[in-house]
């Protein structure tokens, strides 16, 4: 008795959360209700990263500011022209009749847990619904594309990262503008761009950015560098493996891309 | 004895556990990650089968899949099976010494693996090599310790 209550109980569960998304809701609450204990195995994580913020000889620290100013010199020097090319590519964009770029705006927030599951490439952040996270939401590091928003929660959120093997991202290589899409692996250091043919301008080292196609990313933010290239004659598609750009397994810091809907802009 | 107390220990262990299993691990120890949540319940389920058994199991696997992005049923169906199993041959395993004890627990965390891995089949995300079967050796290597550890706090809470 007690074993057939049980089996239906599960059987009821997988069955309601696979084929409907019945329990979506239902998941964000419960979701709030568990994220405490993601927050406290973060605790040695916080302590590690106190122990290095506070207990640093002051030597280490004046090279650090140095560094650090001499890095922002450099990205200043940088951005003298963005405001300018920015308006020049606003007017060639109207010129063209396309819709102008807009900048997007970011919110930083913190990695507070990784999915322990080794066959699911998911991470948890610090913001959830309360700091309007949404699903389907852009994330990125430093250095690039890291994953989108796959469950919203009152305090946390859930990321699914590039490299998971549910996920596919579109996106266009930056030298020539081929498109493809990129696809994980299940491991973190490689993506796997399927159906590209076998004569495609593409080669190693290439930079794969994203396409913005398909509504979900936004355009432009770099995603993977082509590491090799295979082209078998017998086969119809090239075999190409790419490195995801984003410190996947490293980045702490990490950034929730807003992008700001175009239709909501008006006319520019 | 105080029946709230007896809970508030139980409770609390799976707490740990749950955190112990979220845990930031190195690349290269994500595979031998032992399933604490199992372990802990397997040993409640001995120690007090009258009281800790599918029930609790059912609840801590829904928390392990939200824990774990999972989908929901997936660790509540492998937690359920072991709490059954361990219910049903308590009074075998109490009688067992630590190791033939650590053997049951190999063969009771790898049933748990293979649910998982089914149910993750199901999802079309299931593992690509044996390797999932892993937990299943770190964990009854564990099993002393587990055993050790929350007999004491057992004793130490006159849970009974």
């Amino acid at each position: 008795m007690r074993i057939v209550l049980t089996l239906l109980v599960v059987a009821g569960l997988i069955v309601a959360d696979m084929r409907f998304n019945s329990l979506d809701r239902t998941r964000a609450i419960l979701d709030t209700l568990v994220a405490p204990v993601y927050w406290v195995a973060d605790i040695p994580s916080r302590l590690a990263e106190w122990r290095q913020t506070h207990l640093v000889s002051r030597s280490t620290l004046q090279e650090d500011n140095d560094r650090l100013r001499r890095e922002n010199l450099i990205l200043e020097g940088r951005t003298q022209q963005m405001a300018s090319l920015q308006a020049e590519n606003i007017r060639l964009r109207a010129l063209l009749n396309s819709a102008a770029l807009l900048r997007d705006d970011v919110v930083v927030a913190e990695l507070i847990g990784v999915s322990p599951d080794p066959v699911r490439q998911q991470v948890v952040i610090n913001k959830g619904s309360r700091d309007d996270v949404y699903l389907g939401q852009a994330l990125i590091d430093a250095d690039g594309l890291m994953g989108q928003v796959v469950e919203v929660a009152e305090f946390t959120s859930r990321v699914l990262l590039i490299t998971d093997l549910t996920h596919s991202v579109p996106v266009q290589i930056n030298r020539n503008g081929v498109r493809a899409i990129a696809e994980g692996n299940g491991t973190l250091s490689a993506l796997e761009v399927h159906h590209v043919a076998a004569t495609t301008d593409i080669r190693e080292g290439d930079l794969l950015v994203t396409s913005g196609l398909g509504g979900r990313f936004p355009v432009g933010y770099p995603v993977a560098i082509v590491t090799a290239v295979e082209r078998d004659p017998g086969q119809t598609f090239a075999r190409i493996l790419a490195q995801p750009t984003a410190a996947l397994d490293r980045s702490r810091h990490v950034l929730l891309v807003f992008t700001v809907d175009k239709a909501d802009s008006g006319p520019e | 004895m105080d029946n709230a107390q007896g809970y508030w220990v139980v409770i609390a262990t799976l707490l740990v556990a749950a955190v112990l299993a979220v845990l930031p691990m190195p690349l290269w120890l994500v595979w031998l990650r032992p399933e604490w949540v199992a372990l802990v319940l397997v040993y409640w389920c001995i120690a007090l089968p009258h009281r800790v058994g599918v029930v609790a199991a059912l609840l801590a696997g829904i928390a392990m899949d939200l824990l774990e992005g999972a989908m929901l049923g997936q660790n509540t169906f492998a937690l359920a099976v072991v709490a059954l199993l361990s219910v049903g041959l308590y009074q075998r395993l109490r009688l067992f010494s630590l190791w033939q004890q650590a053997g049951m627990v190999f063969v009771l965390i790898g049933i748990h693996q293979l649910i998982c891995q089914w149910v993750q089949n199901l999802e079309g995300v299931g593992a690509r090599s044996p390797l999932f079967l892993l937990p299943a050796l770190s964990s009854a290597l564990l099993w002393p310790l587990v055993l050790t550890l929350l007999r004491g706090l057992r004793r130490h809470y006159r849970v009974a």
